[in-house]
């Protein structure tokens, strides 16, 4: 199956259907026995982030996802898929805890990013994000991240840090909105779609940036049309990833995720992909 | 990275420094009056520098350089640089950012928006990272999170504290998916130094944004921070655009962050060097 031509605004606009494929899906399609759980501890349970745990072809996996609303009255309750800091609490506690039972995670991610509430910057999304990233960097069980739809900024690299990375075809992961980009770059937001061919946010790009690991090819129009085929390319990709890093001893682990994170984009500044093509035509 | 050349590089400066023919226009240049941006009046550079970057006629906290804050805070003569040679490039070949990042480097005397070495700090020997805000808003690239993770490394190799002051508007948006996984980079550096049972002092100045919050800056040991300085995830425009309402006065100031539980103290800029001062002597080995 190949990767259909496309624009990185045409990504974009996939990227972000509202009858795409959610997190709730894959976890119904791909686990058996799955046991939601939910809650920080500490303040409230956030539904923007759902997680849990459950089996992966027999092997017990912990499963950390953002889940977008397909309502709008969903979407209001979930905001957007945009946590808040209790839901990146909820997340860091799941997180713990896997590694604590020496279970591999599993993540989706499917968000526009953090939300910028008042009341989430009273409660630390700063903090809580950090504290996320800090755990997830160095826990001694496999992480895979699938990115099945947006992916925007710290919000999704909280549990988009793994070892092995699976990308939709029109899934994106950038640093920023391409509206948001636009605007503060230039001060001009309707810019989005020149934002979003150089921002490389397409999982082509960041395959060649050598960031994303595996591509999920989706046929026709998008995952929405082809669920079945995404369904089981998913599934292959993730029983490949959690074979091969299960062999891996534990405590080396975390310093191969180190090293991995510590030497990408190292062959950029070397030789720029980007450059070269630009050359050629 | 060559010791003995960065040294040859440092002997250089003060040899250009003491043979400089033009002390006319430094003395000039110190004479100038320089604006505060909260009150608008009007100090010299000489006075502004003596009263430590705060303005003399209402208090107000103004940013400096790297090389300001260092020499406010280290013990004279202490301060060692290393990763000087460290500097970005254009990963996603960005149009105009190769020769933004020039003038820039120009501009400041630096490579990129931090400076890093080992210093003593009342006779307490630790690594130091200072950003300055001058390069493109102390934004972090991959230059910055490597500067940053290398001195993480570093200290957590030699057994030594880390002190970071940090400000920055967040994520350089030109290097993009490289920008932002320098957050997840320096994180797991600091986590390692964690790791190793070591001291890790954060200290936030004004501002203090996005990205550079939302990794390292917050996960410090002791988190400080100083008097007004602005703190958050994302930036207050883009909050209020959010939920539709205007922020109260103070929201994400240190205060905030402190009434809110992020900061263990908010300390002024004068009494810094000597909290430090004791906070690294209580960590040392006895």
């Amino acid at each position: 199956m190949k990767i259909t031509e496309r624009t990185p605004a045409e990504r974009v606009r996939i990227a972000r259907m509202e009858n795409r494929p959610t997190t709730k899906e894959y976890i119904e399609e791909l686990f058996q026995d799955f046991i939601p759980l939910g809650g920080d501890r500490a303040f409230s349970e956030d539904e923007a982030i759902i997680g849990g745990i459950g089996s992966f072809h027999g092997i017990p996996v912990t499963i950390i996802g953002h889940q977008k609303g397909r309502s709008l009255e969903e979407n209001l309750k979930r905001r957007f898929g945009m946590p808040n800091p209790d839901g990146y609490r909820k997340a860091l506690r799941l997180m713990k805890q896997a590694d604590k039972f020496h279970r591999p995670i599993i993540t989706f991610v499917d968000t526009p990013g953090a939300y910028p509430g008042k009341e989430a910057e009273e409660r630390g999304q700063g903090s809580a994000i950090a504290e996320c990233l800090k755990v997830l960097s160095r826990v001694s069980v496999p992480v895979i991240s699938v990115f099945i739809g947006e992916g925007g900024s710290g919000g999704a690299l909280a549990i988009g840090i793994c070892d092995r990375m699976i990308m939709l075809e029109n899934a994106i992961y950038s640093i920023l909105s391409p509206e948001g980009f636009a605007s503060i770059l230039w001060k001009d937001g309707t810019r989005w779609e020149e934002a979003s061919r150089v921002m490389r946010l397409t999982a082509p790009d960041l395959y060649k940036m050598k960031v994303c690991d595996t591509i999920i090819p989706e046929p026709g129009e998008g995952a929405h049309e082809e669920r079945a085929y995404v369904f089981s390319g998913v599934e292959q990709a993730v029983n490949e990833a959690i074979t091969e890093l299960r062999k891996v001893k534990p405590r080396d682990i975390a310093e191969n995720r180190y090293r991995k994170l510590r030497s990408v984009g190292r062959t950029l500044l070397k030789e720029n992909p980007w450059r070269e093509k630009t050359e050629q035509e | 990275m060559n010791p003995f050349q960065e040294r040859k590089g440092i002997m250089k400066a003060i040899h250009r420094l003491a043979h400089s023919k033009e002390p006319v226009e430094k003395i000039r240049r110190n004479k100038e009056p320089v604006r505060c941006k909260a009150c608008g009046e009007e100090s010299s550079r000489e006075d502004w520098r003596s009263n430590l970057y705060i303005c003399p006629h209402c208090g107000n906290y103004r940013g400096m350089s790297a090389t300001a804050r260092i020499r406010m805070t280290v013990d004279p003569g202490s301060f060692r640089e290393f990763g000087r040679s460290i500097r970005g490039g254009n990963p996603l070949d960005f149009p105009g950012y190769d020769e933004k990042l020039e003038s820039m480097r120009v501009k400041t005397g630096l490579q990129d928006a931090v400076v890093t070495g080992t210093a003593k700090i009342q006779g307490n020997k630790t690594v130091i990272a200072v950003m300055d805000n001058r390069f493109m808003m102390g934004s972090m690239g991959m230059a910055v999170g490597e500067k940053i993770t290398r001195a993480f490394e570093y200290a957590t190799k030699k057994k030594l504290p880390i002190v970071i002051f940090s400000t920055s508007g967040g994520a350089r948006m030109q290097e993009g998916m490289m920008s932002l996984l320098q957050m997840a980079k320096t994180s797991a550096a600091a986590a390692k130094h964690d790791e190793a049972g070591l001291l890790y002092v954060s200290v936030m100045t004004h501002p203090t944004t996005g990205g550079v919050t939302a990794s390292f800056a917050m996960l410090g040991d002791i988190q400080l921070a100083e008097p007004g300085a602005l703190i958050g995830f994302a930036g207050p425009r883009v909050i209020e655009q959010t939920i539709g309402e205007k922020l109260p006065e103070g929201f994400q100031r240190a205060r905030f962050q402190y009434d809110h539980g992020f900061l263990d103290q908010v300390v002024e800029r004068k009494d810094m060097r000597e909290t430090l001062g004791r906070i690294l002597t209580l960590h040392g080995r006895s």
